[in-house]
């Protein structure tokens, strides 16, 4: 039976993901595990935002904002309230938010709701217009975000930031959720849900001819894709242990586009491969900003480079290359088993 | 407030709205015409604001020679941007050439990163332009005189050009129906070439005298104006040019309106436009001036 | 009654697209709507369908009144269209471009789907089994996983016809659909037509400028020039009528007529 094979391997794959994250746990440096879980939230943030900008289509500029309000919002929950009281010194921090703190789960979960809310007030205006304009709105929401959270002393201290946050995240909780995003995202896309997302994308005149409701299914994209956004936020907070408002950059969202173009538009699984890729390639072409010694030469580095190698990346891949990696496909048990047997039977002969 | 306060945030108002009119111009033509939202279009003042800085600062030319050369090199990247990037893919989804465009952006931003460094650097202002004109109780700076009658001047060539050439006139039927005007031998791509140059050119108008009233230029300095101009071409009508000039001049009164009347928001100000832009999608999406747009 | 348009009209642009048009479809009737080139037919379709508001007049299906309902609200309610430039999914499946339109009618919430449980599975088997159906019913079903786009033309109109037949409609609007089609396969198409008709007791309203086929297979045509109605009746009165056959001045409308009287 197709089915049970397909949920065997996939069982057996998780298993051996795990061992390996346990075997990394106790035996690598705490530089590679920093590394895997800056893997792992890139992965989360990859799939969500190949929801909405590859599956249903709506380009959106917002994970950065999203990833921002999820990271203060779980933050401001987790803090102890000594804790606020020491760092909330300009403005005392309002109440009740003052005294509440919760576990580091329950305000991951408040991330996601919170950041989902923001994205479905977000949507309404622009969806029910035109939804072109969902880049603009999205990329001007990361703009405010900064004016507004340096300008709200009390809710998020402003400029100063919030620091000595626990550092709850740790190579099971950014894998488990890594591995939770892809779950839940994959059976929504192979669901009728799905499905229209697609119809939307490819040609939204006749969706609404067959009865689908642009507007919701938009909005559901959106708001699916910020909730996982907001909580990979909450665990990129209790990574990093400090956030502050201009921490946050478009760079974050310029980041994903690449990786999910370079994966394919509107594959999951080649979400997941670019961002594997590029994260762990992107920490390798950080030297070319860091003074070096090259055969004997002294580089000086230049800032910046990077962005420049990534820009010009981007553009060469949507002129030449526009299906990136996986194109639309998606992995499939089937499909991968079938490859093998084709490479294996070449090699016999 | 008191009656001269008012006219003096008026002066004000007007002067920044004038020069996000300018920039707002070119956007909603090139919307009109692609459906694109050129996101390298607040780039352009950048790049026209370190020409100008170069033109004025290094090579000793003179003002008028500066600037001439900032506005046509500035218009001629424009259409550079356009046959390189925009134009190879103009039959692929529109999300492709949206993503193109941020890439375009980011990389016209990092280059000059790259290339001229970080540090704001500090754009000279020529004495033409100091100075103010007192009136009553309200000082007019001569900066605001020179941007209303360079706003007025150009806005008027614009709008000349584009009803009365044959040029301009093909580039508004390409925004209506472009399949048609294909039909008619009209060669779209030149007329979308003359579109990029005509906002282009405008925006770099709009970018110099930007940096005479704000002198610090850096490569990041496009990005918040591009983005309020958008704003303000959709505020006044997308796709209309009388409408992007109105719109922006409804948003730089609103910026310093709103600021004048509670200082105390003076750290939101940037955040006006984006909370215009959702009351404008809320209650008149097509804008002031605009009529819907055909999909 | 199914449907009942009165005084319909549509004002854009600066033109008069449709000028009070009227028109009754029972149940089981195939009605044609024909006229020379940019009539107004597609644009009283799209009035009807909700993907453009009218300017005036009233559409009502089965008693309601729908006039200026949303095109999706209308959709579910029971009118299925055709585009007459196919507008089929193009990136996805043949299989998938069917399925899609079955989504108004699952009852499983986003949060289930997630989960697995339940409707999920039961609506998914449901939907997928009827899609088959569909692909079959238009001899489609060995190309259920190809790319909508990679069919020859006849077959995406055929697709289209499967996809909006998966909304279970009462009625049935096509825009064209025999456009690109050779006789034989017009012929086949206008016999299913008929089939169909009677074996779904559906409506269907019907757009084409192929003359002996719209003359073979509805019961009543009205002609439209100009957006503005011009006769009504049945294929031989629509025929000889002298203000139908002016309106063609010019194109082949006789000679498809000599055609139709052959055969």
């Amino acid at each position: 039976m197709a089915v049970s094979r397909d949920r065997l391997l996939t069982v057996f794959s998780l298993f051996i993901l795990f061992s390996f994250l346990a075997y990394a746990d106790s035996n690598f440096s705490h530089y590679t595990l920093r590394i895997l879980q800056n893997i792992a939230i890139f992965i989360t943030l990859a799939v969500s935002y190949n929801l909405i900008n590859g599956i249903a289509g709506q380009f959106s500029l917002g994970p950065n904002a999203f990833l921002a309000v999820g990271a203060y919002a779980s933050a401001i929950f987790t803090l102890s309230p000594e804790e606020k009281l020491r760092s909330f010194i300009i403005e005392p921090m309002l109440w009740p938010l003052s005294v509440i703190s919760v576990p580091f789960a329950a305000s991951l979960l408040i991330a996601g709701i919170v950041t989902a809310l923001v994205a479905i007030l977000m949507a309404m205006p622009v969806f029910r217009v035109r939804g072109d304009y969902l880049a603009i709105v999205s990329l001007g929401f990361g703009e405010v975000f900064q004016v507004l959270a340096n300008n709200s002393m009390s809710i998020t201290n402003g400029s100063l930031g919030l620091k000595g946050l626990q550092p709850y995240t740790n190579l099971w909780w950014s894998w488990g959720i890594c591995v939770f995003t892809v779950f839940c995202t994959l059976r929504l896309v192979n669901s009728s849900y799905g499905r229209a997302m697609k119809a939307v994308r490819e040609d939204e005149t006749a969706a609404e001819a067959m009865g689908i409701n642009a507007f919701r299914i938009k909005t559901l994209a959106f708001a699916f894709s910020a909730f996982f956004q907001g909580v990979a936020g909450g665990l990129l907070a209790h990574l990093i242990t400090t956030i502050s408002p201009s921490l946050f950059t478009f760079m974050f969202t310029f980041n994903l586009l690449i990786i999910i173009v370079i994966g394919g538009l509107g594959s999951t699984t080649g979400s997941i491969i670019a961002a594997v890729l590029i994260t762990w390639g992107g920490e390798a072409l950080r030297f070319f900003e860091e003074p070096a010694n090259l055969f004997g030469f002294q580089y000086e580095g230049i800032p910046g480079m990077r962005m420049v190698l990534f820009s010009v990346i981007l553009i060469l891949v949507m002129l030449f290359a526009r299906s990136g990696i996986m194109g639309r496909s998606e992995f499939s048990w089937e499909g991968a088993l079938g490859w093998i047997k084709n490479k294996l039977s070449v090699m016999k002969v | 407030m008191d009656y001269s306060f008012a006219l003096q945030q008026l002066v004000y108002g007007l002067t920044v709205g004038c020069l996000y009119g300018l920039l707002a111009i070119g956007y909603s033509m090139v919307y009109g015409v692609l459906r694109l939202i050129n996101f390298a279009h607040g780039d352009l003042l950048m790049v026209s604001a370190y020409i100008g800085f170069f033109g004025i600062v290094i090579f000793h030319l003179p003002w008028p020679v500066s600037f001439a050369g900032a506005i046509a090199l500035t218009a001629l990247l424009g259409i550079l941007i356009d046959r390189g990037a925009y134009k190879p893919i103009r039959k692929s989804p529109r999300i492709n050439a949206l993503i193109t465009a941020i890439g375009v952006s980011f990389l016209l931003e990092n280059v000059a990163l790259v290339t001229i460094g970080g540090r704001p650097k500090s754009f000279p202002t020529p004495g033409f332009v100091s100075g103010a004109i007192v009136v009553g109780d309200v000082s007019i700076p001569t900066l605001s005189v020179w941007v209303f009658v360079v706003t007025v001047v150009l806005l008027t060539l614009c709008m000349a050009v584009v009803k009365k050439t044959r040029i301009g006139i093909a580039m508004r039927a390409l925004s209506r129906d472009m399949e048609t005007v294909m039909l008619m031998g009209v060669d779209k791509d030149r007329v979308i070439a003359f579109t990029f140059a005509l906002g282009s050119a405008l925006a770099a108008a709009g970018g110099i005298m930007w940096c005479m009233k704000y002198p610090a230029v850096e490569p990041f300095m496009g990005v918040i104006p591009g983005l309020k101009a958008f704003v303000a071409a959709v505020l006044g009508g997308i796709g209309s040019i009388s409408g992007a000039a109105m719109g922006g001049m409804i948003l730089g009164l609103a910026e310093v309106f709103i600021v004048a009347v509670q200082p105390e928001w003076s750290g939101y100000r940037d955040a006006v436009a984006f909370f215009l832009m959702i009351v404008i999608l809320l209650t008149r999406p097509t804008g002031i001036m605009g009529e819907r747009l055909p999909d | 009654m199914l449907l009942d348009i009165n005084g319909l009209s549509v004002f854009f642009g600066g033109v008069q697209a449709l000028n009070k048009l009227s028109l009754q479809i029972r149940k089981g009737e195939i009605i044609g709507l024909i006229g020379p080139n940019g009539a107004g037919k597609t644009t009283a379709f799209n009035a009807i369908t909700g993907r453009i508001h009218p300017s005036e007049g009233s559409v009502f299906f089965c008693g309601k009144e729908i006039t200026g309902w949303p095109a999706p609200r209308i959709a579910r309610n029971g009118i299925a269209r055709t585009f007459q430039n196919i507008k089929l999914y193009e990136d996805l499946s043949v299989i998938e471009n069917v399925m899609i339109a079955a989504h108004s009618s699952i009852s499983y919430s986003f949060i289930e789907a997630i989960l697995g449980v339940g409707r999920y599975s039961r609506d998914e088997a449901r939907i997928k089994s009827r899609a088959y159906e569909l692909l079959e019913l238009m001899n489609l079903g060995e190309l259920a996983s190809e790319q909508a786009n990679s069919l020859p033309y006849g077959s995406q109109r055929k697709l289209e016809i499967a996809r909006a037949l998966a909304l279970n409609p009462r009625l049935l609007l096509l825009d064209e659909p025999v456009a690109g089609m050779n006789p034989t396969e017009t012929r086949e198409f206008g016999q299913f037509l008929l089939t169909l008709r009677d074996n779904l007791s559906i409506g269907v309203g019907l757009i084409d400028h192929d003359m002996s086929f719209v003359m073979e297979v509805c019961d009543m045509i009205r002609v439209i020039d100009h957006g503005i109605p011009i006769a009504w009746g049945t294929p031989s009165v629509v025929r000889n009528d002298p203000k139908v056959i002016s309106a063609y001045l010019g194109t082949d409308f006789n000679g498809a007529m000599d055609n139709h009287a052959t055969n």
